[in-house]
């Protein structure tokens, strides 16, 4: 049975950026772009990739959708390309996107490349959640989301290993920034969901194993670690990603992924609060904040945990600031710091300098934060 | 240009003062000095090392050791009848000249594609151990057989979850104490038990091991032939208590008397263990010591190895072989403190000699061996339990090592190995502190090495001394 | 001005040598052992009367037969299918230290007053080699400051292990075993440095490497310690070859807290005579004989990584120490606070009488040439390196480096889809050995790690630099040749995936029969 190999590109993906606009959501800052002599990236883009795996053709069938949004580029890299659906020539929306995903969940296809931004992530997202392999090539001025590769090269490869089943996928965040926010200068991140991605340690660092990643095993060690250290008279301030609530997991608790949730005694509290409400709970009370690493850019405040504000961490305190994170995620910052934005300046200098994260049960590394 | 400048030494190319200013030009400095600024001045060592300031010739340097060693009276120069953990056997002259290839000394880390020939003789010792042992994994061998065992048993400790070793109390000094550091940590350690032995035929006390094994217990480790020499013929009874308890059981092995004693798997063992010096290795004052480890093929044992392990693969072309590591990212190389404990730099070249060793004896000679020092040394054993005053206990199953005992005489063992030295013969290795309850107690070692008219010797000298 | 240097071509040799265990013929004797004489003979009975029924080897061991001559052939052809590196120029195996072994040396350890003595021998008997061991020992007090060693490590991670053995010995001592648990160490320091502590019961704290700086910020080792902190375990330089200039200030922050510190001196070739782990203020350290001190890789070991402590921390070295009352040596066993032992005797004393036979032949001059020679390499390599398109040096801000320096592939990958262990594959088909990479895990993308040591000329330097350019060149222009390497070896592209899966992988030549049955057909005889 050959694999399916889904292709969906995002046409306009990226077109702002060369024009000094911030993303092109929403089709009167694509008629801006247009007008300011925008050009396209995303065919590119697209056949950069493309051509990595051209030589392999014969071994998948490549399903896409019509003209801009895939077909036009596989074939001109001489792919022949099984095209679903219909879309208006030229004026392509999110919806076409989401349509194509949807269609490709249906063909029950082992990856879906997409090619585009933040926004066109969220799509995929939309429709495909985690059920599928996906994996985006960058293409689009926002790219906060943890699901991109770096370059068309690395794409090539991975793509191939895995329709031969030879990388194991994780989940990556897929995150969107408040566009209009964004245009006012304001940055607020928001957390969306995780979109399953093929591992790119095993191959980046040539890891010449084929055995299961440890990724899981990681975050079940740090949970344990965090649960057997917890004190009675603290609450525990639990912020989203999948490595924090592997804790509630282990707890056997109900959970909110993209939520901030509320532990005490080992018992939940509170489910998916805001700033008030944890303003709110920590009144009078000792108080500890587990964060892990979000995103593609390495923050542990100000993108996806915007509930946890300047005023709750003042209040608690850092000291009472307990960071988490797997390796690997460490690793695929390439040395980059860690990054804090929470809104409030002097907050933010509190938290520069250098923390501890827990990485297993008894390690930890000490890691510079921005 | 100053004289130090001016050396040139062989061994150094770019000490050529020529090739040293081409090359400092190049960098863009004008002294080395300059590039030594990246070291802060107070931490630079201010003085000149106090050496010897010129080095020493070829020949110089010849005399000069060889004249610090005729200091030393070799086991050529006298008799020796010490073992205890490192033993005089032969070692066939094509062994040495494998070992001393400059290629295979010189050597050291990389793949299987430019190092092939390495590769291929750990797996071929791997391979020839595993005949012997009839397992099917063996570990290319590290350090020594203490640090092997001390390895097994953490194997052991992370399998069964659990914190206790048994450990027969016939166990010598220096691989207790090594064991003994392994087990330890922080807060939590490996407890060692000892197991009583039976005083009259120095076997494990069975009764004393189904009293003091439990759940707690995560393996029974004992060695055969023990370090007093005695072949351990409970193998079956002692694993099946050891697996009742759900422990691990481990045997320690030299793997020369595996000729003719059966392979510790055959009798229950899940890990082996033990010593490869025997194989073709010169004593080198203990340094000719590797410990192996080595397990039936299951993963649950494999993946909990610290060891590197040599896999043999396939390649592109049909019928061709090359090797890697099995499941390298186990080791401390790929996950540093999640690694099982430890592994490095193990012994190479002492590998590659013990399969040289393997290869050169065949089923055959690893038999007659075994054979052969199984009488030499119960010759030796029975004319010296005829001299007035000399006692030989646990006879008669012991392979290559026994227990004299000194008590009816009124010497100490000290005073007779002294006496002994001044006729040119190393005595038994004095074991009176080390088991107390032996009283005055040497262990002997007799192997292929000894002639009858050596053992004779002994026999004549002790009789003489001790009288 | 750069002169193109040809390569030379180059095959390794390719005996297509069976696994020795379908060699040979029934009946075959490599060796035969002197017959028993005809009077113990008679005076002993069958082994089999020695040994109880139940404990008699039944099954005759399945060892390969051959006659002599072929047993010397076949490890001979193994021998010359392994590239050591007295053949070639193996500079790119950073942190080996793969230096040349003087042969005279090899002569020494061989005389039989160094193999033939027996651990267990009387002190009268073996002054020569506790002579020559004490006095080694005096040589590596002065050119590390230390005040004791011991030789019994095995290796550097055996080294590193005793060290943080001493560190817990000296913490229980002090009554502070329960409190202080935590051992500090860097990303860059060996990986030995957080795995045996870990193994000696110790939580790790792993620094990460200032992104610009590419050493551990002291805010970050601050931040660090506690009264948890039981030592500081570090390498330097690092892997990366730049020298941490803030090494005592990191030990004093340490001291400060109650810890120890630990100096892995793997990696030391260019600091003799240069800095010591006194003036850095260290409480232990470890050298790797087998790497500065010359003594021989030996296909990984035997090798010696020694152990040198300040005074007050000798009562916890191992037994037995050697000690000299002014007219003989003797071993001291009566040590009540030492750790014990880490393996049985004294510690592998080939490697110590070639290391002392070492530093004889070199002088304390030709020591300082040594570690100048190799600073001076280093920074020559480096500058003929950057001229190489698709190589960068890792934290170019560090533009000195000591003994070796950390290169990154990163634009080549990028550029091409080739990588660094593309490269490394693609290096012996050209009669040089393959580089190291570098230690997991990754924070450098593609990396690689030379260390052109004293022993390498300024035209060997020259030639690996020129292989590195057309490696990289061939990427650039023929990606898929350097993808598919190597070409030129004794085998082709080894199935790696086996290597993982409990169903394919062999670790002895019977497993491989056992799950291959069937589809092997191969019957060579030699």
């Amino acid at each position: 049975m050959k694999k399916k190999l889904g292709l969906i590109v995002n046409p306009i993906a990226g077109m702002g950026g060369s024009v000094g606009l911030k993303g092109t959501d929403g089709e009167d800052i694509l008629e801006k772009a247009k007008n300011l002599g925008a050009i396209p990236i995303a065919p590119n883009r697209t056949n950069e990739v493309l051509e990595e795996i051209s030589f392999f053709k014969e071994s998948f069938n490549l399903f896409t959708y019509p003209n801009e949004m895939g077909e036009d580029e596989a074939k001109a890299c001489s792919f022949d390309p099984i095209v679903l659906g219909s879309i208006d020539k030229g004026k392509t929306t999110s919806a076409n996107t989401k349509d194509a995903a949807k269609e490709m969940l249906k063909l029950k296809v082992d990856l879906v490349l997409f090619v585009g931004g933040d926004g066109t992530a969220r799509d995929i997202y939309e429709s495909v959640g985690d059920r599928l392999p996906t994996l985006g090539i960058p293409s689009g001025v926002k790219m906060h989301s943890g699901v991109f590769t770096k370059t068309a090269k690395i794409a090539g490869k991975l793509i191939m290993m895995l329709l031969r089943g030879e990388v194991t996928t994780r989940l990556a965040e897929v995150m969107d920034i408040d566009e209009e926010a964004f245009r006012q200068n304001r940055l607020s991140a928001k957390l969306y969901g995780y979109l399953k991605i093929p591992y790119e340690m095993q191959m980046v660092q040539s890891v010449k194993s084929g055995s299961v990643p440890t990724e899981k095993e990681a975050m079940e060690e740090i949970s344990w670690y965090i649960i057997d250290n917890m004190k009675d008279d603290y609450i525990y301030i639990i912020g989203p990603g999948t490595t924090t609530k592997t804790i509630m997991k282990k707890l056997g608790l109900e959970n909110t992924l993209l939520g901030v949730d509320v532990i005490h005694k080992r018992k939940l509290i509170a489910l998916d609060v805001n700033e008030a409400k944890l303003l709110e709970l920590i009144q009078g009370r000792k108080a500890k904040i587990v964060v892990t690493v979000i995103g593609g850019q390495g923050f542990i405040f100000g993108r996806g945990n915007q509930q946890i504000s300047p005023k709750v961490i003042q209040k608690i305190g850092k000291e009472n600031i307990i960071v988490i994170a797997t390796e690997n995620k460490i690793s695929s910052l390439r040395g980059k710091p860690l990054s804090v934005d929470t809104g409030d300046i002097k907050i933010d200098e509190m938290l520069r300098g250098y923390i501890r994260v827990i990485t297993g049960y008894t390690k930890a590394i000490i890691y510079k934060v921005v | 240009m100053s004289k130090s400048e001016k050396f040139i030494h062989p061994y150094i190319p770019n000490s050529v003062p020529e090739i040293r200013e081409e090359m400092l030009k190049e960098i863009g400095v004008n002294s080395v000095e300059e590039l030594l600024t990246t070291i802060p001045k107070k931490l630079r060592f201010a003085k000149s090392l106090n050496l010897p300031k010129y080095s020493l010739t070829e020949d110089k340097l010849r005399r000069h050791i060889e004249k610090i060693f005729s200091k030393n009276k070799t086991c050529k120069d006298y008799l020796n009848f010490l073992g205890a953990g490192c033993w005089q056997h032969i070692v066939p002259v094509v062994v040495d000249e494998i070992i001393s290839r400059a290629e295979f000394l010189t050597a050291y880390a990389s793949n299987t594609y430019s190092d092939l020939g390495k590769w291929q003789a750990f797996f071929e010792f791997q391979s020839m151990m595993g005949e012997l042992l009839e397992m099917d994994v063996v570990s290319p061998p590290i350090f020594d057989w203490g640090s092997a065992a001390s390895f097994a048993i953490r194997m052991a400790s992370r399998l069964t979850g659990r914190k206790e070793v048994l450990i027969s109390k016939t166990i010598g000094p220096e691989r207790f104490l090594t064991i003994k550091t392994f087990c330890k940590g922080l807060v939590s350690s490996i407890e060692i038990k000892m197991l009583d032995y039976d005083p009259d035929n120095g076997l494990i006390d069975l009764y004393d091991l189904k009293r003091k094994i439990s759940t707690k217990t995560a393996a029974v480790y004992f060695e055969n032939p023990s370090y007093l020499g005695l072949i351990e013929s409970q193998g079956e009874e002692i694993s099946k208590i050891t697996h009742n308890s759900g422990a691990e059981c481990i045997v320690g092995v030299d793997p020369i008397s595996l000729g003719l004693l059966k392979p510790p798997v055959e009798y229950g063992a899940d890990v082996a263990c033990g010593e490869i010096q025997s194989l073709g290795i010169h004593m080198n004052y203990g340094g000719g010591v590797g410990g192996f480890i080595a397990s039936n093929d299951d993963a649950k044992y494999v993946t909990e190895y610290p060891l590197h392990l040599v896999s043999i693969t396939e390649t592109k072309r049909k019928g061709e072989f090359g090797f890697g590591y099995c499941t390298f990212d186990r080791t401390l190389y790929m996950a540093r403190e999640k690694g099982k404990d430890f592994t490095g730099t193990f012994v190479g070249l002492w590998t590659i000699a013990a399969a040289v060793y393997l290869a050169l004896m065949g089923p055959k000679g690893i038999m007659e061996i075994g054979d052969v020092i199984i009488k030499k040394s119960h010759y030796a054993a029975k004319l010296l339990s005829e001299i007035k005053g000399i006692r030989v206990p646990f006879s008669p199953h012991f392979f290559k090592e026994f227990v004299v005992n000194f008590d009816e005489t009124n010497k100490s063992v000290h005073q007779v190995n002294k006496m002994l030295l001044d006729h040119g013969i190393f005595g038994g290795k004095d074991i009176s502190s080390e088991f107390s309850d032996l009283g005055k107690s040497a262990l002997y070692c007799v192997t292929e090495v000894h002639s009858n008219e050596e053992i004779l010797e002994l026999v004549n000298v002790l009789e003489g001394v001790i009288k | 001005m750069r002169e193109a240097i040809e390569l030379k071509e180059y095959h390794a040799h390719a005996w297509n040598e069976p696994i020795i265990m379908e060699m040979g013929h029934k009946g075959e004797r490599g060796f035969i052992i002197p017959k028993l004489e005809g009077e113990i003979e008679k005076a002993t009975d069958d082994a089999t009367h020695y040994i109880p029924k139940k404990i008699l080897r039944k099954k005759m061991p399945k060892l390969p037969e051959l006659s002599q001559p072929h047993v010397l052939r076949h490890y001979l052809r193994l021998s010359q299918q392994t590239l050591g590196m007295a053949l070639n120029i193996d500079i790119g195996m950073g942190t080996c230290t793969m230096k040349y072994s003087p042969i005279i040396n090899e002569e020494l350890i061989k005389l039989p007053q160094l193999t033939d003595i027996h651990p267990y021998q009387d002190e009268i008997t073996v002054q020569g080699i506790l002579e020559i061991m004490y006095e080694f020992a005096t040589i590596i007090k002065e050119i590390s400051g230390m005040d004791e060693f011991t030789f019994q490590p095995g290796g550097g991670a055996h080294g590193i292990y005793t060290n943080a053995s001493i560190i817990r010995k000296y913490h229980e001592v002090n009554r502070e075993l329960g409190k202080r648990n935590e051992i500090i160490t860097t990303l860059f320091s060996h990986p030995a440095d957080a795995a045996c502590p870990a193994t000696a019961g110790f939580k790790i704290i792993t620094l990460y490497p200032d992104p610009e700086t590419g050493l551990p910020d002291i805010e970050a080792l601050k931040s660090a310690v506690s009264n948890r902190t039981a030592g500081l375990m570090i390498t330097n330089p690092e892997d990366t070859g730049i020298f941490n200039h803030m090494i005592d200030e990191f030990v004093a922050v340490i001291h400060e807290a109650g810890g120890l510190c630990s100096y892995d001196q793997a990696n030391s070739n260019a600091l003799f005579g240069i800095a010591r782990a006194k003036e850095a203020g260290f409480d232990v350290c470890h050298f790797n004989i087998h790497k500065a001190f010359s003594s021989p890789h030996g296909c990984m070991g035997p090798a010696c990584g020694v152990v040198g402590v300040k005074r007050e921390l000798a009562e916890f070295l191992p037994i037995p120490v050697i000690i000299f009352d002014g007219s003989k040596y003797h071993l001291d066993y009566d040590r009540p606070n030492s750790i014990g032992k880490v393996r049985q005797f004294l510690g592998n004393v080939e490697t110590i009488v070639r290391a002392y036979a070492w530093v004889l032949g070199m002088g304390a001059e030709g020591l300082m040439k040594v570690s100048e020679t190799s600073v001076i390499n280093t920074n020559y390599l480096i500058k003929k390196m950057l001229t190489i398109p698709g190589v960068i040096m890792a934290y170019p801000k560090q533009k000195i480096r000591l003994d070796q320096v950390r290169f990154s592939l990163e634009k080549l990958k990028e550029d091409t889809g080739v990588g660094t262990d593309d490269v490394s594959r693609r290096i012996v088909d050209f009669g040089v050995q393959e580089y190291f990479t570098s230690h997991h895990p990754w924070v450098v993308p593609e990396p690689f790690l030379p260390e052109p040591c004293e022993t390498y000329s300024k035209n060997d330097i020259d030639y690996w630099v020129a292989v590195i350019r057309h490696i990289c060149k061939e990427a650039y222009e023929n990606p898929v040749l350097v993808k598919t390497a190597p070409h030129n070896q004794s085998i082709s592209k080894i199935n790696e995936k086996h290597l993982n899966d409990p169903k394919k992988w062999a670790m002895t030549w019977r497993a491989y029969i056992r799950k291959t049955r069937g589809k092997m057909k191969n019957n060579r005889n030699s």
